[in-house]
């Protein structure tokens, strides 16, 4: 941790040696102060969520809750999801951002909002924009531009956040989902409202070194610290229609989208690193109702799988009080999801009386994209989730392999160099679902860490297929190849690995285990043809495992049923 | 170098010629028969020359050192001082760097263009070494980790930064009066204002304080003061001189500007401190249409300009003229206006072709201004909240911090356009009123732009009045406001704008400054300095020099 400079009243410390403000590794600065939030948390004890059936404990019971729920009642539900970029640079100047850095080591007067500095446009936001609005089948704004959105907090330097206001530079997309197999699987398509750049803010520290969120409340008086590592690092907001129903159709939506920036390379996508974020808004109406419920925005999402639980928390919390006739007790407000207790609690109310009071950022110039720019961005995408997931569905694959191979994009790309060198469809889907996924999960390493290569595992496939070695062998082989590297050739040379495929080779051997049992093989004769695994197995054996499976069956069998 | 010369500058009665040749003009020049008869003696009234022309010619021709001119100039700012209170802060380094310059002409290196001159700063533009408060308590001891960028390009070209000058908080305020430290006067009659925000840069260079200074120009904080004090003030092109480092009151409109004592030097400053940067996104990338070129080794400024003889063949014949009829019409003092009648008098006799010109917005502008400068100002000034610099109230909790820095921190004036601003600004009245003025705004760059089509440039004068007392105004914000009303629409439109003293009205021990405005197209400073350079070489019967140096200062 960098050494903090607290700061009290009227100190001004910092700023009286300005030429080591600059990127040195204690140029931390704090305002230490005792600080009631306006935005103060209720308590739980103060309003008592309704006791829902659908505790955590129970799954079946609350699978039926959301079943009876979901005849009754249609929930709505939209998604804001924020994407840090993966750029150099932050989006107005030119410090760079690293996750985990010390506290204020990546910063600058203009990222620090000193006065006198002006932000100018990182030229990658706007291509990472266009990307991800294209491949968000969005429409782009071809004349955009940066507005001010106006508040006050310790964590936002200017008192105002760069963003984008009444003209986002992409909108009216849509995100195509295939559900989870083992849910039902199915095809979705979830409209996307908005895409607009804008710039994180800082991050408040709590004194004692634990992080605190910006979201977070603090009603007690605490000593806060200011990190601006993260500040001016750019985001892009993506907006989705109210259109998904249900908690897994939310997370499966942003599990896309993650896919879908990592696929571009726009975004880590990392949810634990806060690199993607997702803030849902959940209403409910009975069904058939049109005029849409009290939405309730819900926050602290750090996984897929809390985005699923806690919508369909929120839902079955909605659900309760409609059904008790409480329906007026559903406000507009900010909850957040714990984690621990499994439920979403009030973060504070009154959300929309806000004024951000926008207008444009006279600072920066529109954002003016030709059709050149945007036809060149075009050209270079990649093929994309939903393109892949279709293709590899053509290749024959079935939707549980689609859905694992497209997932991500390494595998993918894996799978894709597989198959380019000749390998079969099915077979390359099963050593990489089988063996190498289970490998990569045990070394913990990715698909790019192991040793192993696209093309060896072509060539793997290729040498069973073509019985120059055994399958059995052929798993040994990828094990060696994952771990130390190698060729297949190298590895069946080296350790003398080639099949048997030589009938009389094989007969001898069978001879041989025959002659040496002689009991076995009378209790074969006698009716015990159990035993005929047993034989097969020692002839395995001393053939080191390379006598080819069909041939030593059919051979064995003859011997053994040839004298009865 | 600097005259001495006391001579009580007179009345330009001179340029409402007897013969009456037909005007397009409206208004009949009026003969004053009370005023006093010029003095026509040419030794008394020699046109300025470029100070930091002859400097560099003094220096590298080892008449004088550079440290002996920053002596000079430093005794003359100590003395002039306490009366007039330009400087907020003078540095501690001028005579080292003076020192070194003295040394790199002893080791026969090449110096900058600006080697020797002394640059006053006003205190809203950034300098590593030096405080920079805007004038405001809330930045009281701040010192920025950066220079501007025109302050960069200052020091590149061997520029001394003299000190920081005095402002009004923020660059709000027509008067000086407005700021948190301190209240300027002005040089030429010492219970005036020299006009603002500019004032403390204005009156710097009008009492030789310093030989040239930087201000800044949202709404006319150049070129009022300097119709004030009897300087030349230029307001260049939005987007000609880097941003990056100018404290922000009004984005869209702010631009550092120039001071000097002539037309030459101001150019000289402006190239100087011109041209595209990558850290202000809205400097323009236009390349340099300054003919003004400060990379040779002599500034080749003179070349372009043409001496007071050459005024018999009248060296502005053909160029177009436009006067805008609304800046002189009811609410300008009469005085100004048969002054500037009488600069108008004297376009004619240097061949130009006058015509009256309307722009029908032209009142518009003010309210247009006032919305979006305080609307821009509420935002900009959000950042000082006491949590990361400046000063920081004492508190019990977040709010109460922000309230009570901000409370304490900032003045009157700048609440007041914070309030103003946050309000044009709310959701339900931001059509009515930020929406709106930018409609306005585009109306007068229309018309500027249909007025330029037909003019080379457009004059009027710089402010409604001259110098007007300390205190006057203070109590009556309206009343200051429309003090404005011949500078905003330029700012509102981005164009530049050059105020050059063309004669005097009663007033002060002897006189007081009027000050012409001259506005050009886009990026057409160059125009503008070549004729105001021929206008001021031409200007007979007046000297600007102030009484506060003329009578008492050595030089």
């Amino acid at each position: 941790m960098a050494s903090f400079l607290f700061r009290t009243i009227q100190s001004h410390s910092f700023l009286l040696c300005p030429t080591t403000l600059l990127r040195r590794n204690n140029g931390a600065f704090y305002c230490s102060m005792k600080s009631t939030h306006t935005q103060t948390a209720t308590q739980e004890k103060q309003q008592p969520p309704p006791k829902i059936k659908s505790s955590p404990q129970g799954n079946q019971a609350k699978t039926r809750t959301l079943d009876r729920i979901s005849k009754e009642y249609e929930a709505i539900i939209g998604i804001e999801t924020h994407v840090q970029l993966s750029t150099l640079t932050k989006a107005f100047c030119t410090c760079p951002y690293n996750y985990g850095a010390q506290p204020n080591t990546s910063v600058c007067p203009i990222c620090m909002g000193l006065p006198g500095a002006l932000p100018v446009v990182n030229s990658k936001v706007v291509e990472f924009a266009v990307k991800l609005g294209l491949a968000l089948n969005c429409k782009l704004s071809f004349n955009s531009k940066f507005d001010r959105k106006q508040y006050f907090y310790p964590d936002l330097p200017k008192g105002y956040q760069i963003s984008q206001f009444d003209i986002p530079i992409a909108t009216g997309g849509y995100l195509d989902v295939d559900l989870p197999v083992e849910y039902g699987g199915g095809h979705r398509r979830f409209g996307i409202t908005r895409v607009h750049m804008e710039e994180d803010a800082g991050k408040l520290l709590h004194a004692d070194d634990g992080e605190y969120s910006q979201e977070i409340t603090f009603p007690i008086i605490y000593a806060l610290q200011v990190d601006l590592n993260r500040a001016g690092v750019p985001l892009l907001e993506i907006v989705s229609e109210p259109d998904m129903r249900t908690g897994l159709e939310a997370a499966e939506y942003a599990a896309e989208l993650q896919r879908l920036v990592r696929y571009l390379g726009v975004s880590n996508g990392n949810m634990q690193e806060g690199s993607l974020r997702c803030d849902v808004n959940v209403s409910i109406r009975p069904v058939g109702q049109s005029k849409f419920g009290t939405k309730v925005e819900i926050k602290n999402l750090n996984s897929f799988s809390s985005i699923n639980r806690a919508i369909d928390f929120e839902i079955a919390r909605q659900a309760l009080l409609y059904s008790q006739g409480k329906a007026d007790q559903i406000v507009q407000e900010t909850r957040l999801w714990e984690e621990g207790s499994q439920k979403t609690v009030t973060m504070r109310k009154k959300e929309g009386l806000a004024d951000y009071r926008y207008f444009p950022e006279p600072d920066l110039p529109e954002v003016i994209l030709n059709k050149e720019y945007v036809d060149s961005i075009q050209s270079s995408l990649p093929e994309l989730p939903e393109m892949k997931r279709r293709r590899y569905e053509e290749m024959g694959l079935s939707m549980q392999d689609v859905l694992f191979l497209a997932n991500d994009i390494n595998v993918a790309r894996f799978f894709d160099a597989t198959i380019e060198k000749g390998a079969d469809v099915k077979l390359a889907a099963n050593w990489i679902m089988g063996d190498i996924a289970a490998y990569m999960k045990n070394e913990k390493l990715t698909i790019n860490e192991i040793k192993l290569s696209a093309a060896e595992l072509a060539e793997l496939i290729a040498s069973i297929k073509g019985a120059t070695i055994s399958g059995k062998i052929g798993k040994e082989i990828l094990f060696e190849l994952m771990a130390k590297g190698g060729t297949v050739k190298g590895i069946i040379i080296e350790k003398d690995l080639v099949q048997i495929v030589d009938p009389s080779e094989i007969e001898k051997m069978v001879d041989k285990v025959l002659s040496e049992n002689p009991k076995q093989l009378e209790q074969y004769r006698g009716g015990k043809t159990k035993l005929q695994g047993f034989f097969a197995g020692q002839v395995m054996k001393i053939s080191k495992g390379k006598a080819n499976p069909g041939l030593l069956n059919k051979i064995l069998l003859e011997k053994l049923n040839a004298k009865s | 170098m600097l005259s001495t010369l006391h001579h009580p500058p007179r009345r330009l009665s001179r340029f409402f010629p007897a013969n009456n040749k037909p005007r397009h003009f409206h208004t009949k020049p009026v003969l004053s028969s009370s005023q006093p008869v010029t003095d026509q003696s040419p030794s008394s009234t020699s046109p300025p020359e470029s100070q930091i022309l002859s400097i560099r010619h003094s220096l590298l021709s080892r008449e004088v050192t550079a440290t002996q001119l920053a002596e000079t100039y430093l005794s003359r700012l100590k003395l002039a001082e306490p009366q007039l209170k330009s400087f907020i802060h003078v540095s501690n380094n001028v005579l080292k760097e003076a020192q070194s310059i003295d040394d790199k002409i002893k080791r026969n290196e090449n110096v900058g263009p600006l080697a020797g001159v002394l640059v006053g700063v006003k205190d809203n533009i950034c300098t590593v070494d030096m405080p920079s408060t805007a004038g405001s308590r809330v930045l009281e001891n701040y010192r920025p980790p950066f220079d501007a960028t025109a302050v960069k390009k200052v020091k590149e070209f061997d520029g001394i930064v003299v000190g920081k000058t005095n402002l009004d908080e923020f660059g709000m305020g027509s008067t000086t009066e407005s700021s948190s430290f301190q209240v300027t006067a002005n040089p030429w009659d010492i219970s005036r204002v020299p006009g603002g925000s500019s004032g403390g840069s204005a009156a710097a260079v009008s009492a030789r304080q310093c030989v040239v200074s930087l201000g800044s120009d949202t709404g006319g904080s150049v070129r009022q003061p300097a119709s004030f004090c009897g300087v030349v003030g230029l307001k260049p092109t939005y987007g000609r001189v880097s941003r990056y480092g100018l404290i922000a009151y009004a984005s869209s409109l702010d631009v550092i500007g120039c001071f000097g004592s002539s037309v030459a030097d101001t150019g000289i400053l402006l190239s100087a401190i011109s041209g595209h940067d990558r850290l202000d996104a809205t400097s323009s990338k236009q390349v340099r249409v300054l003919q003004i070129s400060v990379s040779q080794e002599v500034p080749d400024f003179t070349s372009q300009l043409i001496s007071a003889a050459l005024l018999e063949s009248k060296p502005l014949k053909g160029l177009k003229v436009g006067v805008i009829r609304e800046t002189l019409e009811n609410g300008v003092d009469s005085g100004v206006k048969s002054t500037v009648l009488g600069a108008v008098s004297h376009l004619e006799e240097l061949g130009c072709t006058l015509s009256e010109v309307s722009l029908p917005s032209f009142s518009l502008g003010l309210p247009a201004y006032y919305i979006l400068a305080s609307s821009e100002s509420s935002s900009n000034l959000s950042r000082y909240d006491g949590v990361r610099y400046g000063n920081q109230a004492a508190a019990e909790d977040l709010n109460a911090l922000y309230g009570d820095s901000r409370a304490k921190g900032f003045g009157s004036e700048v609440k007041m356009r914070i309030l103003m601003g946050t309000y044009a600004l709310s959701a339900g009245y931001y059509d009515a009123y930020y929406k709106r003025a930018q409609q306005v705004r585009t109306l007068i760059q229309k018309s500027f732009k249909t007025a330029l089509d037909e003019n080379d440039i457009l004059i009027s004068p710089a402010a409604p009045s001259a110098a007007y007392k300390i205190g006057e105004k203070k109590n009556d914000p309206l009343a200051m406001y429309s003090g404005d009303i011949m500078t905003v629409n330029v700012n509102l439109a981005g164009l530049p704008a050059l105020v050059l003293p063309c004669g005097f009205v009663e007033g002060g021990p002897i006189g007081l400054p009027v000050g012409l405005q001259m506005i050009g197209a886009a990026f057409d400073e160059g125009k503008l300095l070549k004729v105001g350079h021929i206008f001021e070489q031409t200007l007979q019967g007046c000297r600007f020099v102030p009484p506060l140096i003329a009578d008492g200062i050595p030089q």
